[in-house]
């Protein structure tokens, strides 16, 4: 911007102006202009006091209406921009128009930030923007400071910005009368303004920080200035050029080379008047402290637009016309009021000059009050507290009256810098400079405020850091350049560096020169600021308060109620009573004690002194004094019961027990389910067991009942009846046989119930295959005509380290099978060793027809047999006691189908069989 | 109650309650795209092209913007769980303002 100033009117122009009233013009009279002024600023005192009054009746619906709203957002266009935008235009063409392309962006976007914010302003009571930081990074009262002293130095140049528009303004009706003295003028606007502002701003201390009065006034002074410049506007196009199509035509043929777009500042613009129509502490103000209800947002999502939009339409065509008609070195700040004047327009004149002196007043009155809320909630009344000692907050006497009196001083203090601002910097170039380096200024809060709102990870360090060097980087970039080479800076400094060191030059830093110089002011501030906040973030660690109002910032939308900040609380609640009336008011603070005693089911004004009582009183007083003040007022009360790490982790541990006891409780049903599963499989196994229990019983008794059987029959017949000796020994031969039979029933079922209760004891010996194998056929004693086995010696050279004895009992069982129940008339056994991955398999096939399909499942089982009763001896029991061996041993023993004929594979596994190399 | 992710599969008003919240996300987005366009055509060397086609572009984005914004504003419903129920201003209890 310090490229184009704003430039007052020179000499020669108020000479040519002057000439032209003179020549009989009718020029408005001063006089006129004043009285018309003053009427207009009665008629916004009634407006305001209207609107307060209907609000204090409860009628404040009209207020409260989304378009009241959209319209008091348009105190983003200030003087700066009424005047401002066609001499910027003038200059640069379309350049002017990015001014109000960044708030349309984020109007547009507003489900991003704006809601949230508007959102977390209610939640918390923000009460200004250095609020929002403060209460963000635990409630810190330096960042409040900080915050608070940043906007009033990028605030306070601004608000002598309009002051000077004003004077510029009267200036041009006075005709010669600004030759007298310009300041003279600037002094009454400010007086008037602050008188103004303390009246409506500060005639309560609303619980919300809204200004109903205030709103209404600006709300009709955005009706005003939109309807000048589009007056103007419409007069300039139909009225002097001709229509829409001429002035296009005028435009393309007025096309200067400086019009062309610059891609740097075109992006960079846009960027930044997007971020400072969040972070301007003016427009906090209006967009989230003001917000009366979240909808009206979606309205002013595109109303507002619409207003820019309106705003911002005719303001090339007032430039291109003014520059054909308008004398040359006429100043192109001033065409919307020298315009009309010229071609004798009074009226339209004077509606100009009015939308004009409202866009400045409706500026610096938020403005100003949004900085006095600032300077008293942040600096004044911590001072006070602790001037006041630690009796503070109980101590006998009014606080209301305090706050209002250090809110209106904080109001005069505030125009009066702006006066003296514009007094000093003698309102001349250097003041016009500052618009967008006061925007640069307001936007270095921007990476603590969307890092505090979005980001859990920011802390009170990183925040302060970004700050500090945003701050300092751009008063040395931009702000003090701005006064102009010399002013402030001497020359040397500007153009060696301090000390001569030449990588510190303000427009120059790192060496990187040739820049624009806002452009680079903006990006070493936001770029370094950015990257402190990230870097002391990241490597910091937040205190307990922080964490908890972290958590509520960027959870805001999970939870806007709760909070866990007062433990164990240790202030009685009259003592909370005497302060709040006297913060509140005594009536307003009685009934919120009636009301929370009544909730408390209580009678009277003291309710009991509830964690989550003092949290809404924190809250209610937050309202009017800031959340860090408001906090330090309880704390003085609670004697310090503040959060501590273990508050906070006893409010984390309760919501991990509870999760725990949840997930506990999901996990014992899980295990419930399980267990009764288990239950069911357990008494299915049973049953099973008990059906083979008796089918076994039955099975036993069938097994042993048949020789006996036969015991007694022959023995009846050897006891009752004579017979020869022979008959007797035959008789004496089958019992003795059927005994024998009995016995090895009995041997192989005493065996198996061993082998199953697992008390078989196991010898280790060591011995080749081979040499069991020979063992088991000799003991199998099976003769060579009845079977014929067929083995590989070489093979079997397999030296085994286990119960030999055993092992050999297998093999005899196979091989007595196989003798038992192979049907080939040629029926040959072949034994194949064969070495597998995990031990040895000794395969015992035979040439049968080997053993059905839907019965190799049953054959390991006991007193399971082929072929039916077979007379051949055994119960059946035989496989099943080589399947127990086998797996006491560590092998396995199974039926292997598809082999031709009968086989069963016998796997000695590796660790008890070792290959002799 | 976190909303994204307790309810995945939404019945059609309320899917497009949210489509038409990504609408009202991607909208500046989309304009700040838009709005770009005019330093692409920057590159005659005479330096001279007449600023009024890059006023009416501008401008004309900035209707189709606004159109946008009204549409989704009106569609957009506000009784979701997401936002609060109709905010009483006046939340303190005193009845003197």
């Amino acid at each position: 911007m310090q490229s184009r100033p704003l430039r007052p009117i020179p000499g020669p122009v108020r000479g040519a102006i002057s000439d032209a009233a003179a020549a009989g013009q009718a020029m408005l009279s001063f006089n006129l202009l004043i009285a018309v002024s003053l009427t207009y600023v009665a008629f916004l005192f009634a407006v305001a006091f209207a609107a307060d009054r209907d609000a204090k009746r409860g009628r404040a619906g009209w207020v409260h209406s989304p378009l009241v709203y959209t319209l008091s957002l348009s105190i983003y266009c200030t003087a700066w921009t009424f005047y401002g935008a066609v001499g910027y235009a003038a200059r640069s063409g379309m350049e002017f128009v990015t001014i109000y392309l960044g708030p349309t962006l984020v109007m547009v976007g507003w489900w991003w930030v704006l809601r949230r914010l508007v959102r977390i302003g209610r939640a918390q009571r923000i009460t200004s923007i250095a609020d929002l930081i403060s209460s963000r990074f635990g409630k810190s009262r330096r960042l409040g400071v900080i915050v608070t002293l940043m906007a009033v130095a990028s605030g306070t140049p601004y608000i002598a910005l309009q002051l000077q528009s004003v004077t510029l303004s009267f200036g041009v009706f006075s005709g010669t009368g600004d030759d007298g003295d310009p300041y003279s003028m600037a002094v009454w606007v400010a007086v008037g303004l602050a008188i103004f502002t303390v009246l409506f701003g500060t005639r309560k201390l609303d619980a919300n920080e809204r200004h109903h009065g205030i709103v209404m006034a600006i709300a009709v002074e955005s009706v005003v200035k939109l309807l000048a410049l589009v007056a103007v506007g419409v007069f300039v196009v139909w009225g002097l050029a001709g229509g829409p199509a001429e002035v296009l035509d005028m435009i393309d043929d007025a096309t200067l080379p400086e019009w062309d777009l610059r891609p740097g500042r075109w992006a960079s613009l846009i960027f930044l008047s997007a971020a400072a129509f969040i972070c301007l502490p003016r427009m906090f103000q209006v967009l989230v402290v003001e917000n009366a209800d979240e909808r009206h947002l979606s309205v002013a999502s595109w109303a507002f637009p619409t207003y820019l939009f309106l705003m911002s339409l005719f303001v090339m065509p007032i430039a291109v016309v003014g520059l054909n008609l308008m004398p040359e070195g006429a100043n192109p700040d001033l065409f919307v009021l020298t315009l009309p004047l010229s071609q004798g327009q009074n009226g339209l004149a004077t509606l100009s000059f009015l939308g004009g002196f409202s866009s400045a007043t409706s500026m610096v009155i938020v403005a100003t009050i949004a900085l006095a809320t600032m300077v008293s909630n942040h600096i004044v009344m911590p001072l006070w507290l602790a001037a006041s000692g630690g009796e503070g907050p109980v101590r006998s006497g009014d606080v209301r009256s305090v706050i209002v009196l250090s809110r209106r001083l904080s109001i005069a203090g505030v125009l009066a810098l702006g006066y003296f601002y514009y007094r000093i910097s003698g309102g001349g170039s250097a003041l016009a400079a500052i618009g967008l380096v006061s925007f640069t200024g307001a936007v270095q809060v921007l990476p603590a405020l969307l890092g505090g709102i979005f980001w859990r990870g920011a802390t009170r360090r990183g925040a302060a850091a970004s700050l500090i060097v945003g701050f300092s980087l751009w008063v040395w970039t931009l702000f003090l350049p701005s006064f102009g080479m010399g002013a402030i800076l001497p020359e040397t400094v500007m153009q060696n560096g301090p000390f001569g060191i030449g990588w510190l030059r303000p427009e120059a830093l790192f060496g990187i020169a040739g820049l624009d110089p806002l452009l680079h002011g903006m990006m070493w501030s936001l770029a370094l600021n950015a990257a402190a906040f990230f870097v002391f973030s990241a490597t910091s660690f937040p205190t307990p308060m922080e964490r908890l109002q972290g958590a509520q910032f960027v959870d805001v939308y999970a939870h806007s109620a709760q909070s866990g900040a007062w433990l164990g609380s240790a202030a009685t609640a009259e003592d909370l009573l005497i302060m709040s009336q006297r913060i509140l008011g005594a009536t307003q603070a009685q009934a919120l004690f009636q009301a929370e005693a009544a909730a408390q089911g209580k009678g009277g004004y003291l309710p009991d002194v509830t964690q989550q009582f003092v949290q809404t009183l924190e809250r209610e007083l937050a309202g009017s004094v800031g959340a860090a003040t408001a906090h330090a007022m309880i704390g003085q009360l609670t004697q310090g019961a503040n959060v501590t790490v273990e508050d906070l982790m006893a409010v984390a541990d309760e919501a991990a027990q509870i999760l725990e006891y949840s997930n506990r409780l999901e996990a014992k049903s899980a295990e419930q389910a399980r267990t009764a599963r288990a239950l069911q499989d357990a008494n299915e196994k049973l049953t099973a067991l008990s059906v083979q229990k008796d089918a076994f019983l039955s099975q036993i008794s069938h097994e042993l009942r048949t020789p006996m059987t036969s015991i007694r029959s022959f023995s009846e017949i050897l006891r009752d009846e004579d017979m020869t000796a022979t008959e007797k020994a035959r008789y004496a031969g089958i019992i003795h046989a059927e005994a024998l039979r009995l016995t090895r029933l009995l041997d192989d079922l005493l065996d198996l119930a061993v082998l199953e209760n697992g008390q078989v004891q196991i010898y280790r010996q060591t011995g080749t295959l081979s040499d069991i194998l020979d063992r088991a056929v000799t003991a199998a004693g099976v003769p060579r005509t009845k079977l014929k086995i067929e083995r590989k010696r070489s093979r079997e050279d397999i030296v085994l380290t286990t119960d030999l004895d055993r092992l050999a009992q297998v093999f005899i069982n196979v091989i007595t099978n196989a003798a038992k129940y192979c049907d080939a008339p040629d029926p040959v056994l072949r034994i194949v060793v064969r070495q597998g991955g995990s031990g040895h398999t000794v395969d015992f096939i035979d040439n049968g027809s080997g053993i059905p399909v839907v019965k190799q499942a049953m054959i390991f089982e006991k007193f399971s047999r082929l072929g039916g009763e077979s007379r051949e001896g055994g119960a059946g029991l035989g496989l099943a006691i080589c399947r127990e061996i086998m797996e006491r041993l560590g092998g396995s023993i199974t039926y292997l189908p598809g082999q031709g004929g009968g086989g069963f594979r016998v796997v000695l596994p590796a660790s008890i069989a070792l290959a002799a190399q | 109650m976190k909303s994204p992710g307790t309810n995945r599969f939404l019945d059609r008003p309320a899917y497009r309650q949210r489509r038409l919240r990504d609408a009202a996300r991607m909208l500046p987005v989309a304009g700040a795209a838009l709005w770009m366009v005019p330093l692409l055509s920057q590159v005659d060397p005479e330096g001279s092209t007449g600023a009024a086609g890059s006023m009416i572009y501008v401008f004309g984005v900035w209707v189709v913007l606004i159109v946008a914004a009204g549409l989704i504003a009106r569609r957009m419903r506000h009784d979701d769980a997401e936002s609060p129920p109709a905010a009483n201003s006046g939340a303190s209890p005193g009845g003197d303002q």
